[in-house]
């Protein structure tokens, strides 16, 4: 069977930037909780915090180990001194909360008045006597989960980058793996050691929930592949050790800066596979890891196979669907790949950000999707023009639209199927167990519309569109 | 710099773009960096919006830092001209823009000079104001400059309608069940007989403003907004305006009486008595409300009144004057109109509270310990923390706070919402003691509330269990109480018998 007529590589556009996203010091809500002895000082102005108030909902009340610093017009005219100012505020937070890191986020107003944050921090960290990282996780430069980026690329220069020798510093420095060896016999912990092949450290880099963490790093011991650490840990003070020639693999793709970091200032070795999302990203990405350890990966078509199997109720809703991403968490080239696999085909990918580099596997991954599916390769869009896709929208009337919430509820009303995508980036998205997630969350609408389809009411606003 | 987790009022732009995305084909452009048009998600999520919020970004990259926007504002404001067609673009400043200080006025002649449309930069310094002032000042400038483009061209009506009208003013975007007041004012003034000439700025187009001297008079009735315009348009044509905020029986029918004397004044001969005699005791169930046995039973109950300015004011006013409520302190988050708030409620609590500093607030309820308290979302989680129920009657809201349902806090039906509000609030707080008295709750072995630490005192065996019989709400109180007795007398033990020793003293 011949494959209908289709662009050879997939096309790379670039609009006006004119789009909906998330300000990037919103990692914060999701950082926070991922490292427990952290508080981050958001450095900026109401506008910021008015932000983080919204956008974290409840959250706010549960006493987050968060808080803003709010510039008033004496610190944007240096009447008052930054330092100082800084200083009393993070001796309070000292003293309220007792973080083992304080980690600075820099804001625009900080870019444009041009505080020197990172030359304020090791004065103040060694005043005080607590880390402080600064990440310049800013809406001029960086959307949305690229401040996760700014954080860990900050963060990949505070490990260490010795491993501890003595046995008993070991153990003081990995308290979980003490944790998990109580009460086992040194023997016991001797053959557990045994079930790993020998391979250069592997260090993954990416912040995911704990099950998660626990879920992938389990998928990769079954093929005898041991994670030495993880960027970020639990706590601050349990941050990875990282020695020249380690290797290291992103699980998200909007990394690319830690991605950089790690290769050139702790000169690690980048494993650069597609990303660990849906039963076939998983598949892939364990299988570069192993093929770069030289391992022969074992069971995985019988795992992929059977996730498949259980999936297949949800991909019966959804293929031969059509789909369009507005972009704004860079998650979508490794979402579209999968949605591609599962029989859906993609109209346009809009991107914030696209990093060829380092995407460069997964955009790999996506174009040989495409063509084993028999699929037209989508149009990438890079830095889109939300009026523009909101016309495309009109034009191709996709079955789905993955979008913001200032999109989902006018288009909703206009009668076009919406999922929101601040969703991805919160549920639990990674490996081969939570492939049913994604599409528990891709299908929402369309079983929403299989219960509401005989009403008749789908077009819902009196007047053609506006913007 | 100051450490700040939670704020009452949003930034100066908010107040503008609710403003400007309240009216009808306004489209309003912020100069701001990617991620500030997070208003769009509030309007699209809070308020359910089926329209695209007519907000978009001239966007602050690296590239405006280094060479300022030059063309990129003019572009955008001219290509959303062109796209949209609205009649007026509003330029917004936001805190970043007003860091950069590049000539947005300049912009906006030079877009001018291409848009078909009228466009306008919104005159508001994000460091010197809120959301609320902001919105105030932004009405009051859309209002000015289209009565005075109407009075240059020579558009401008002559004369008042044939019959009493009104324009009621500061009905918004995203304001606390500002459509539910809307409809019920606009019922209200069917009633008496007057003609709503235009409602602003909520549907208003701005091709009606030119129409709004045409009014006997303006109603204002938020505090918040919509004064300045009032104020202006009292100036410019001599509107006398009514600012008595309808909630509540007693501030309904004042705001009513003062809608009577207004419209006389001007001719018309109405009475309202007899309106607000049928209302007040077989319409609104409030009145009858305040004499029923339900009511008795709150008699002398402690509430805390927090929010803006209105309602604030206006809840202090009803629990105190129309139910009987003790409200041991009001206060409100519009420092900036501190003393308008002082005068209101100053007659009718023990304390008046100005802060936006949450921590204060959340310190002063539990310092008190309400059966009580009406506040915002952030109160209602305080009152979580301390097993107190709490009414929300003020922004900042969540969408529970945007109800489907008709829920005006205005008229006549408002003050039978906000009857059932109270009510259910403090009936609440009865059943929870009820419970405990009959001990339908696991037995609290610790008392987490309003525990000293440093206590010397030992609480024996009986006294505890005696202690913590009594309801949770009290029991922190009684228990200070307690120690405090004690201690005066050099008790070391507490026993039952001190308790009730304790209790008597009080006259408790």
């Amino acid at each position: 069977m011949t494959v209908a007529q289709q662009p050879e590589a997939l096309n790379f556009e670039c609009e006006t930037g004119n789009y909906h996203t998330f300000c990037p010091i919103s990692c914060v809500a999701w950082l926070y909780q991922k490292i427990e002895d952290s508080f981050f000082l958001v450095i900026g102005t109401k506008t910021c915090g008015y932000f983080l108030q919204n956008a974290m909902g409840v959250m706010i009340f549960a006493e987050p180990r968060y808080a803003m610093a709010e510039l008033e017009e004496g610190d944007i005219s240096a009447q008052l001194n930054d330092y100082e100012e800084l200083k009393r505020l993070c001796l309070q937070i000292k003293r309220d909360r007792n973080p083992s890191v304080i980690v600075w986020i820099g804001t625009c107003t900080t870019e444009i008045i041009k505080t020197d944050l990172e030359g304020l921090a090791p004065k103040l960290e060694s005043e005080i006597g607590i880390p402080i990282v600064v990440a310049r996780a800013n809406g001029l430069d960086y959307a949305f989960t690229q401040g996760e980026d700014t954080v860990l690329a900050a963060m990949a220069n505070r490990c260490p980058d010795q491993a501890p020798v003595a046995e008993t510093d070991k153990n003081e420095r990995n308290a979980i793996q003490k944790l998990l060896n109580f009460g086992k016999k040194k023997e016991e912990v001797a053959q557990e050691e045994s079930e790993y092949v020998d391979h250069p450290p592997l260090v993954l880099f990416g912040s995911l929930p704990d099950p998660v963490v626990t879920q992938l790093t389990l998928e990769l011991k079954k093929q005898g592949i041991k994670v030495s650490g993880w960027l970020p840990a639990k706590r601050f003070t349990e941050l990875p050790v990282i020695e020249e020639g380690y290797y290291v693999a992103g699980v998200n793709p909007f990394l690319s800066r830690t991605a950089t970091t790690l290769m050139r200032r702790r000169k690690c070795k980048l494993i650069g596979a597609p990303f660990p999302i849906g039963p076939d990203g998983t598949r892939a990405w364990i299988e570069k890891i192993c093929s770069v350890f030289g391992i022969t990966p074992k069971g995985l078509d019988e795992r992929e196979a059977q996730i498949w199997e259980s999936l297949e109720d949800y991909v019966k809703l959804i293929r031969g669907k059509s789909v369009f991403f507005m972009g704004d968490n860079l998650l979508e080239i490794s979402q579209a790949r999968f949605l591609v696999r599962c029989g859906m085909i993609v109209h346009e990918i809009g991107i914030p950000y696209m990093d060829k580099r380092y995407q460069a596997a997964e955009l790999a991954l996506l174009e040989k999707t495409c063509k084993e599916m028999g699929v037209p390769l989508p149009k990438i869009v890079e830095k889109p023009d939300n009026y523009n896709q909101v016309q495309r929208i009109y034009q191709l009337k996709p079955d789905l639209v993955i979008t913001g919430m200032a999109h989902a509820n006018p288009l909703e009303a206009r009668g076009i199927n919406t999922k929101w995508s601040v969703e991805f980036t919160f549920a639990q998205i990674h490996g081969f167990t939570n492939a049913r997630d994604i599409l528990e969350l891709v299908t929402r609408p369309l079983r929403r519309n299989n219960n509401l389809k005989d009403l008749g009411w789908d077009k819902l606003v009196k007047e053609e569109a506006k913007i | 710099m100051k450490l700040a987790y939670w704020m009452y009022a949003g930034p100066a732009h908010i107040g503008t773009l609710r403003i400007a995305s309240s009216f009808k084909n306004v489209h309003a452009i912020m100069h701001a960096p990617l991620g500030d048009d997070y208003f769009n998600v509030m309007r699209s999520m809070l308020a359910r919006e089926r329209n695209f919020t007519p907000v978009t970004a001239s966007v602050v990259d690296r590239n405006v830092l280094a060479r300022g926007s030059q063309e990129k504002v003019v572009d955008n404001i001219t290509r959303k001209d062109a796209e949209e067609h609205p009649d007026l673009i509003v330029l917004t400043p936001t805190c970043t823009s007003s860091i950069l200080q590049e000539d947005l006025h300049n912009f906006v002649e030079r877009a001018q000079l291409e848009a078909k449309g009228d466009v306008m930069l919104a005159d508001v310094n994000h460091y010197r104001f809120n959301e609320l002032q902001a919105a105030d000042r932004t009405l009051h400038q859309i209002v000015q400059f289209y009565i005075e483009k109407a009075r240059k061209k020579g558009e401008l009506p002559q004369g008042k309608t044939e019959k009493p009208s009104v324009n009621i003013i500061g009905i918004s975007t995203l304001g606390f069940h500002n459509q539910h007041d809307c409809t019920e004012l606009k019922r209200l003034m069917a009633d008496l007989g007057i003609e709503v000439n235009t409602v602003i700025p909520e549907g208003a187009c701005v091709k009606d403003l030119q129409k709004m001297p045409q009014a006997w008079f303006n109603l204002v009735p938020y505090r918040e907004l919509g004064l300045t315009t009032a104020r202006y348009l009292e100036a410019q044509f001599g509107t006398p305006y009514v600012d008595i905020t309808p909630m509540g029986v007693v501030e309904t029918a004042r705001c009513i009486r003062k809608i009577q004397q207004v419209i006389n004044a001007q001719g018309a001969d109405v009475d309202y008595e007899e309106f607000i005699n049928e209302q007040t005791l077989y319409v609104s169930q409030a009145a009858w409300f305040s004499r029923s046995i339900d009511c008795q039973n709150l008699t002398g109950k402690k509430a805390v009144v927090f929010g803006d300015n209105t309602h604030a004011a206006a809840l202090t006013k009803i629990l105190s004057r129309e139910m009987g409520i003790h409200v041991v302190w009001a206060g409100t988050y519009c420092k900036y109109d501190a003393d308008w708030f002082r005068e209101q409620v100053s007659e009718y609590c023990d304390e008046v509270l100005i802060s936006d500093d949450h921590g204060e607030i959340g310190d002063a309820i539990a310092r008190v310990e309400p059966s009580a308290i009406f506040g915002t979302q952030m109160e209602r989680h305080v009152g979580k923390r301390l097993d107190i129920p709490c009414g929300v009657i003020a922004a900042p809201i969540h969408v529970q706070n945007f109800p489907i349902g008709y829920k005006p806090f205005l008229g006549y039906e408002g003050t039978n919402q906000i009857t059932d509000l109270i009510y259910n609030s403090f009936t609440l707080g009865m059943e929870d003691h009820l419970l405990e008295i009959f001990g339908g709750h696991d037995t609290k072995e610790v008392i987490t509330k309003g525990i000293s630490a440093e206590s010397d005192l030992n609480w024996t065996k009986d006294g505890l269990a005696e202690l913590n019989k009594i309801p949770g709400f009290v029991r922190g109180k009684v228990k200070r109480n307690t120690e405090k007795f004690a201690r005066d007398r050099g008790i070391k033990d507490i026993s039952t018998e001190v308790l009730y020793a304790a209790k008597e003293a009080v006259g408790a």
